[in-house]
């Protein structure tokens, strides 16, 4: 028995199962859902002891396109070309070739938000994975062996695409995919920038773009059409520029967003960027934004600190975060995070499709000098003015918490504002102490206290 | 009229300490008890003292502070032990400054502004090693009582270097060099340095400003002073009685 053999749970649906269960029943169901979740946010009464503002009605459309995202997936094996791909691949071309995309990271932090990653993850350190690898890879390596997913289903992949523009582990957890799924290995290598790239670099990773078009084009049976591949890319670009114009509106006070309401509302521009409904999403959110702004309504009650986020959030933690800050009058209204699905936006290019995305590949936060990230932080310190910094130490993210206590130190003795290294992991609640935690965050807030 | 101002507590893991201050902030009471399982009822039984011995009523403005703070019904306020050590420690020394606060089951570097705030601070990562529990716990093993463990790691030029950062790991290794006859005094001292080594790489990380100031349980620990000061290079200075400074600065903050 071969290891693609060894997981039954990946089965092909049929064109008419993918028409009835989800172009039919699915859509309908969910159209519903977000009727209902409208109706109920519309006349929700208003908490007087919860220290949040009500949450954004936009959140039942949002609701709807990822479900419906994932619920597509369930039936798109056999029906549509699927890839796995990381969260910095280049997927645009896979996009126009009609792919179905799934994006791991995004499908391990859904685990997270659930609270099932630990067991999922147990599943892949019970086949031999190590605790000390990612805790996304242990989630996503264990939902791959058991088939454990609250998606209900993930389609098996007929090519992976992996970029090293964030990480290094991915290389690794791709290879392990493609024993498992016996199905052909994409590898975009970026080089790690210490300053802006140079023309040989872009040159590089525009080719290995060109190399992946090529065998994307092979398995779909089809060539890019050009005209659909430009479209993708105005939606890109369009998409990544409103998605930093929501971030961006967080600079009003009181923020009408908390970077908690951020990593949820990010979705679409991690999964379906370039893809037209992510734009109407976004346009649609702003609306609501503004509207707030307008109001004066923040998104909690009463903001007296305002706070920054650095690193992924710790995704089985963000609903208390976002309630137990609350209540002590923190907002954190940003997140270097977040901003890394908007900030590149300026550099897409649809004239220019294969430049512009080696460009943008190249360029994303993890992929640049540990300077680069704190300049960032500053600048954002400054335009969001905020009070303190919380650096969340990831122990699965070597890469984005590297340079954390240089950065951290230079923000406290340059910007004289508090910043709390906090220890935790984006996935794995065995590596976060609540009682040790919420300690450190409450010295942390006194110190925000204005002084007399 | 009861001349107490503010009362401040300190419900930390290992002991349970209480400050009464009048309106000048000048200690009038205190009293210290090693930590029960129902540190809320201990409490509220040595308010009720603090409060009898000097006519203060249960409107007098208390001030919380350790892991228990959250269970003292009786609280005005709670604060962490950041802000009330370095307030404490700010007042009864009268100056700003670098403060190693080595307790139960943590221990923190807190630079103190010249406001008497902390302008930064760094605690232990999720482990016990580098608190006073990792010595409680190692000194068990050898039979040593914890007031003696200073003297006893002083009293000896050789030592066993630790190399386990692990407080549990650390047994085994004690175990394993007790069965090779070293010398207990010897294990103690490498105990220290271990300890000591990992404070002072919690000192670098926060950077020094001078004085540097110790309090906590562990400050009456003549070695770890001793090896603080060799390993920075630098003074170290106590205030009068560095197990209270946190119940000291809760109440100060209480005034």
């Amino acid at each position: 028995m071969t290891r693609s053999e060894a997981l039954p749970h990946y089965v092909e649906s049929s064109r008419l199962e993918h028409f009835v269960n989800y172009e039919v029943l699915g859509k309908t169901t969910l159209r519903v859902q977000r009727w209902r979740d409208q109706w109920k946010l519309a006349r929700r009464r208003p908490r007087p002891n919860s220290p949040l503002n009500p949450p954004l009605r936009s959140v039942a459309h949002m609701k709807e396109i990822m479900s419906r995202h994932y619920l597509e997936g369930r039936y798109a094996a056999g029906v549509r070309k699927v890839a796995w791909v990381t969260s910095g691949a280049p997927t645009e071309p896979l996009q126009a070739l009609g792919y179905f995309l799934v994006y791991p990271e995004n499908h391990a932090a859904l685990c997270g938000v659930r609270r099932k990653a630990q067991g999922i993850a147990e599943e892949a350190e019970h086949a031999g994975w190590s605790r000390d690898i990612c805790s996304y890879a242990r989630t996503d390596i264990g939902a791959m062996i058991s088939g454990k997913t609250p998606a209900g289903r993930l389609p098996r992949p007929d090519v992976l695409v992996c970029c090293t523009n964030i990480c290094q582990t991915v290389l690794h957890w791709y290879r392990v995919l493609a024993d498992y799924f016996e199905c052909p290995l994409v590898l975009i290598d970026t080089p790690f920038l210490y300053q802006e790239a140079h023309d040989h670099e872009v040159a590089y990773v525009k080719r290995q773009i060109e190399d992946m078009i090529c065998v994307a084009e092979e398995i779909a049976g089809k060539s890019l059409d050009e005209t659909r591949f430009r479209d993708v890319m105005t939606n890109a670009r369009r998409g990544a520029e409103l998605w930093l114009e929501v971030l961006n509106r967080s600079q009003h006070r009181p923020a009408p967003m908390t970077a908690f309401d951020g990593f949820i509302h990010m979705g679409p521009i991690v999964d379906m960027r370039g893809e037209a409904v992510t734009v109407a999403y976004y346009e649609r959110l702003i609306a609501e934004l503004d509207e707030r702004i307008e109001r004066g309504i923040g998104a909690i009650k009463e903001e007296r600190y305002r706070v920054l986020w650095d690193n992924l959030p710790i995704w089985f933690k963000i609903g208390d975060f976002s309630k137990w800050l609350a209540e002590r009058g923190v907002n954190v209204v940003a997140s270097t995070y977040t901003f890394a699905w908007g900030e590149l936006a300026p550099m897409i290019d649809p004239s220019q499709p294969l430049d512009s995305m080696a460009r943008v590949y190249l360029h994303p936060i993890l992929n640049r000098s540990t300077g680069h990230k704190l300049a960032s932080m500053r600048r954002m310190v400054d335009e969001f003015q905020l009070d303190g910094v919380i650096l969340h130490s990831d122990r699965s993210c070597k890469p984005y918490s590297l340079g954390q206590i240089d950065q951290r130190d230079r923000l406290v003795k340059t910007l004289g504002i508090p910043a709390l290294l906090l220890e935790a992991d984006h996935n794995d609640p065995r590596d976060y102490s609540d009682e040790q935690g919420s300690n450190r965050l409450e010295a942390f807030i006194e110190m925000m206290e204005p002084r007399g | 009229m009861s001349r107490v101002a503010a009362i401040g507590i300190d419900a930390g893991s290992t002991t349970c300490k209480l400050v009464a201050v009048d309106q000048d902030g000048t200690i009038i009471s205190s009293l210290l008890e090693p930590t029960e399982p129902r540190v809320e009822l201990q409490v509220q039984r040595m308010l009720d003292a603090i409060r009898a011995e000097h006519g203060a009523n249960s409107s007098v403005r208390t001030i919380a502070t350790g892991y228990g703070r959250k269970l003292i019904k009786d609280a005005t306020r709670n604060l962490t032990e950041i802000t009330c050590h370095a307030r404490g420690v700010f007042r009864d020394l009268g100056c700003a400054g670098t403060l190693i606060d080595i307790g139960g089951q943590d221990s923190k570097v807190i630079q103190i502004g010249g406001d008497g705030r902390p302008v930064d601070f760094m605690m232990n990562d999720k482990c016990a090693a580098g608190t006073g529990r990792f010595l409680e716990y190692t000194a068990a093993r050898l039979g040593v009582p914890v007031p003696e463990l200073g003297a006893r790691a002083l009293s000896t030029a050789q030592e066993e270097p630790i190399s386990s950062t692990c407080t549990v790991f650390a047994e085994s290794e004690i175990i394993s060099l007790i069965a090779r006859g070293a010398e207990p005094d010897s294990i103690l001292r490498g105990l220290h340095r271990s300890l000591v080594g990992r404070v002072v790489s919690m000192v670098r990380n926060v950077g020094i400003v001078a004085p540097l100031m110790l309090s906590g349980g562990v400050a009456k620990n003549e070695a770890v002073r001793e090896m603080i000061a060799e390993a920075t290079v630098e003074d170290v200075i106590l205030p009068g009685e560095p197990q209270l400074m946190g119940a000291y600065g809760a109440a100060l903050l209480g005034i």
